[in-house]
Parts: C-alpha cells; structure tokens; sequence
C-alpha cells in the first residue's frame, strides 16, 4: 500500500488536522507520502518532515497553491496519483473543496469524513447527521479518501526524519482567481481541535449577550461555538458554526449554552467527552445527550460561572 | 444567462431517521421527503438572479426516481421555467450523478450551475466538485453570496476561520452554503402554474452515460447512543462536578 496524504497547513506549520488524517493513513497501514503545498510553504514542508510516520515529503511551493485553489490543487494531486493506492485529506473546508475534484480527474468515487478504518478498503462514515454510521467497502483501485479529524488521535509532529522532495512541475488551470478573504482574528484555540467548546445558541438573545459566552470562554482556554440559529441571527460569524454542516468538534468538554439540540447541531459535537448543557426549557433535547444538566436562565447563569472559575 | 439548478429528493430535515433492524440501511418507507435544503437554497439564488435581470431561464435538474417530479414541480413553483428528470432507480453515487449532469450541461450549455453544497443524506459534499472536474469548469463551493458580472462569477465562500472571495470565469459551478439566501415559499396560484411548466424525462441510457457503483454498503448502524446524564441544581454544583467527578476543568 501507497498513500499520498494532503497537508493542511497555514504555510508555517501542519494543522493538528493533518496529524489526525495521518494517524488514518497509518491505520490503513503501507508508505505515506505528505503533500504540503502552497504559496510559501517551505516552513510546513519542514515541518511535515518530523511528523511522525512520514516516508517522504512532497514540496509544492508556488503561487498557484496560494489558498489552495480548488482547480489547481486538484490538477496537482492528480498529476501526482500514480502509484498510490489511497489519497487522502483531512476533511476541512479545504480538503471537501478540491478532493472530490481530485476524485472525478481519477474516474473514482470519493469516500467523504470517514470515522473508521475497518480495512485498506472498507471505512465506517457517519451519514443522515450522525443519526446512522455506514460501512462502505470501496470498489476503486484508487481510494479517496477525507478524513474526520476528531475520530482520530492525532500522531506526533515530533520525531520523523523524512526527505523533502521540491516539486518542478506547476499546475496552473487559470479556473479560478483568489480575490480576498476575511477571517475572524481570534487569540482562542481553534475550534475543531480545541480541549473546550463552549458554544451558544438562540437563547443568547443577541450579539451584546453572546460576549458573555467568550468571557467564560478565556478562563476556560476554550473555543467559541455556535448553533445554526445563532449564526443565522448573526450573534456569530459563520465559521463558528458548529453541526452536521459547519464545524464537527469532539473536545473534552463541550458546554451548550441556550441551544435547544436539534438534531443537526448534535451531529456536529456529540462526540464530545463531556457534554454540559446550560438551558431554561428543561425539555430541550440537548439534555437527553448531557452529562450535566443545569436547567437555568443563561442570563444569571453565565457570570455566575464566569466569577466561580 | 441560462442557469442549470440541481435538486435531490431527500428526507425531510426534521424527520429523524432510524436504522432498518437488519442493518441494510436505513428505513424511508412512510417518511416524509422534500428537496435537500441546499438545493431550494440553489434554487432561489437563481429565481433571484432571474428576478434580478441576470438570468433569462432556469433549468432545474433531478435524478432519482420518478418520484421525483415532485421536488421538480416545487422548484417550478419557486421559479424554474421547465425541468428535466434523469429516472432511475437504481442508487445513483455521486460520481455517477456527476457524469449525468455534465451529460445535460453539454446539452443545456448553462452559463451557470448552481446546486447544493451537500445532500442532507449521504452528506457526501462531493458531486458540484465533480461536476466541475468533468466539465473542466471552474468551482465556486459553499457559497454565502454570489455576484455575476460580465462573464465572471465572483463567489464568497465559507471557509475554516472566516470567508474566502474566488472569482470564477462563466461557464461555473457554484455550490451553496446556508447563508445564501432564504428561500421563499411557493405560493398558491405559482403551485399551480407549475403543473403545466414543461418536464422532460431521459433515463441514463438517452443520455449515454452507464450507471456505475463505486461502493459497496456493507451495513448501516445506529450511532452509539449517548445517555442523558444528571441535572445539577446550580452554578457551583456544576463547576464542583467538572473539577471533582468528570475532572475536565
């Protein structure tokens, strides 16, 4: 077995969702190839080099990968496939963007977000919101694969002592031009790899009160969170949005405040170690998936909290 | 500009699903189905962009059983001007459905596709990229607003920490995010136009494209279950819990 693995990166380091993807190829098992690639990347391709469990490193350093440009990426990993029995990404905006492209440029199907490895060819993927978890048995010579970050723990960045290879060839499609980008500017841990979540929801009744949310947030070291409901009321930017289509989050503490629990928010943190659930309807769904319950009015609540830690 | 719109026929996003007891897949028998939010999300950003002067026919595009005409006719209702059902029933996978689509994107020569950035289904997130691949098109995913301007799309997706601006030369693919828009409903008198808006039927044969599976299901279970814990009667019973018992914090 032969596995090309697709770094995410932010051109100086590997994101932790990239250790977990490889922690994948290696359940899978054969020689792992990382891709780094980018615009100003060299930095990340040193440090895909000591990750642990990396045979060798693929270098793409050019202006073309700058944002890593669907069209581009994808003409890349393509021309890079052969030889390799798995490709795999982590399943992050980046790799759901430009991997299932990669799989259609091979004529095979893509096996999106999968949460298990039963075999070389057979993965666990959770389907219908988490509500059911499939087990699907690739049928391609090729597999393509995005990887769920929090279904596996992440391998070393420490360690490893692999080759970088500097890749000549450019794969220019001149499809797509990156315009902009505006991304929140954020001292919190990242949210998908955070050790605590603490999330709001609908109750948080407006932008001013979901403040009161970070707060507590920075005493805990935690991530900010937010419903569907939130986001769509603009109590929150959307890439705090966590649920069966925003971010997936298994930290070791999860604490849902004023989120009622449906049934696509769950599939987004359900995973979580420890579930805390901070609500006034003492009917909200989200009890029947809390460890810790406490059935009260947020308001009061959240700087109570905020002043006992 | 021709618009081509997808829409798949899926369980209603509030039906909870469950697990047929033998593990084959899950059980849709009796349960309420309705086009994927995504797709009504595609569908009304191009009775917008028709709205607007920028689009001077909507094509909407289905692929499933003959059932789904009626996610078609409610597309119509919405807006679109004639519909095209790809009918099989056997379980089309992504890929498969790409190479359909490109199949009708050669006929239709559409200046833009929008669909869906995922079925609420099999939450693949997978078929606008292939889509694109196959047609050599540009992509423009998970969008939150899209602009069309002489000949270009510029696209404002959602990405991991924020948003991304892409501008994308027409003929493009564009896959919708949540906050795009909020579609509309279908009114009354628009219902019943619909129902004489055309609606063409081809299978995959017509359109010279074999259905081929790329997976197997080899079984589908329940999640593991997650049991509802204890309520605590305030703040500091709470904070004692984390830090004693479940030693988090």
């Amino acid at each position: 077995m032969s596995i090309l693995v697709i770094a995410e990166h932010d051109n100086q380091a590997l994101k932790p969702s990239t250790l977990s993807t490889l922690a994948a190829a290696a359940q899978i098992g054969g020689d792992v190839t990382l891709l780094v690639a980018g615009n100003g990347c060299a930095a990340a391709g040193d440090a895909a080099a000591k990750a642990e469990g990396v045979a060798k490193v693929l270098l793409a350093d050019n202006p073309a990968y700058d944002h890593e440009i669907a069209e581009n990426m994808a003409a890349l990993i393509k021309s890079l496939a052969e030889g390799y029995t798995h490709i795999l990404a982590p399943a992050s905006a980046n790799g759901k963007n430009f991997m299932p492209r990669v799989a259609a440029l091979l004529d095979v199907g893509q096996i999106s977000d999968i949460i298990k490895v039963e075999s070389a060819d057979t993965f666990a993927r959770p389907i219908y919101a988490g509500n059911a978890i499939a087990t699907v048995q690739s049928l391609d010579a090729v597999k393509v694969i995005t990887v769920r970050g929090t279904a596996f723990d992440a391998v070393s960045a420490e360690g490893g002592n692999a080759a970088v290879e500097a890749l000549s060839q450019v794969e220019d499609t001149g499809l797509s031009r990156y315009v902009s980008e505006e991304m929140a500017k954020s001292d919190r841990p990242e949210l998908t790899s955070a050790r605590v979540v603490i999330s709001g929801g609908r109750g948080m009744a407006d932008s001013e009160h979901f403040h009161l949310l970070e707060k507590v947030a920075d005493k805990l070291g935690a991530a900010v969170g937010a419903s569907r409901a939130a986001v769509d009321a603009g109590f929150a930017p959307n890439d705090m949005q966590v649920g069966q289509t925003g971010k997936i989050v298994a930290p070791e503490l999860y604490v849902a405040v004023g989120i009622s629990g449906a049934i696509q928010h769950l599939a987004g943190m359900k995973d979580s170690k420890v579930i805390v659930a901070i609500n006034k309807d003492e009917e909200a769904p989200i009890f029947q998936v809390a460890d810790y319950g406490l059935v009260a009015d947020l308001f009061t609540a959240l700087p109570e909290l905020d002043e006992s830690l | 500009m021709k618009v081509l719109v997808t829409v798949k026929r899926v369980i209603d996003y509030n039906v909870k699903v469950r697990v047929k007891s033998d593990n084959t897949d899950v059980d849709l028998n009796n349960v309420k189905m309705a086009i994927n939010p995504f797709c009504e999300i595609a569908v009304e950003e191009a009775v917008r962009l028709k709205e607007a002067g920028t689009a001077t026919e909507i094509v909407v595009v289905s692929l499933g059983p003959q059932a789904a005409q009626e996610q078609l006719r409610t597309a119509l209702a919405l807006g679109a001007d004639r519909a095209i059902l790809v009918q099989s029933d056997e379980n089309l996978e992504s890929l498969s459905v790409a190479k359909l689509l490109a199949k009708v994107v050669e006929k239709e020569q559409p200046d833009l596709v929008l669909m869906g950035k995922q079925a609420i289904d099999s939450d693949n997130n997978q078929t606008g990229q292939m889509l694109a691949a196959l047609t050599g098109m540009g992509q423009g995913t998970f969008a939150s607003e899209v602009k069309v301007e002489d000949g270009k799309v510029q696209v404002t997706r959602e990405v991991d920490g924020g948003l991304q601006t892409v501008e994308l030369s027409t003929p493009a693919v564009v896959t919708t995010d949540l906050r795009l828009n909020e579609p509309r409903y279908a009114s009354l008198p628009n219902i019943m136009k619909a129902k004489r808006k055309p609606l063409e039927t081809l299978t995959p044969a017509d359109l010279g494209v074999e259905v081929k599976a790329n997976t197997k299901l080899l079984k589908v279970e329940p999640p593991a279950e997650r049991s509802a814990g204890i309520k605590v009667a305030d703040v500091a019973e709470l904070v004692d819990k984390l830090k004693n018992e479940a030693k988090v914090i």
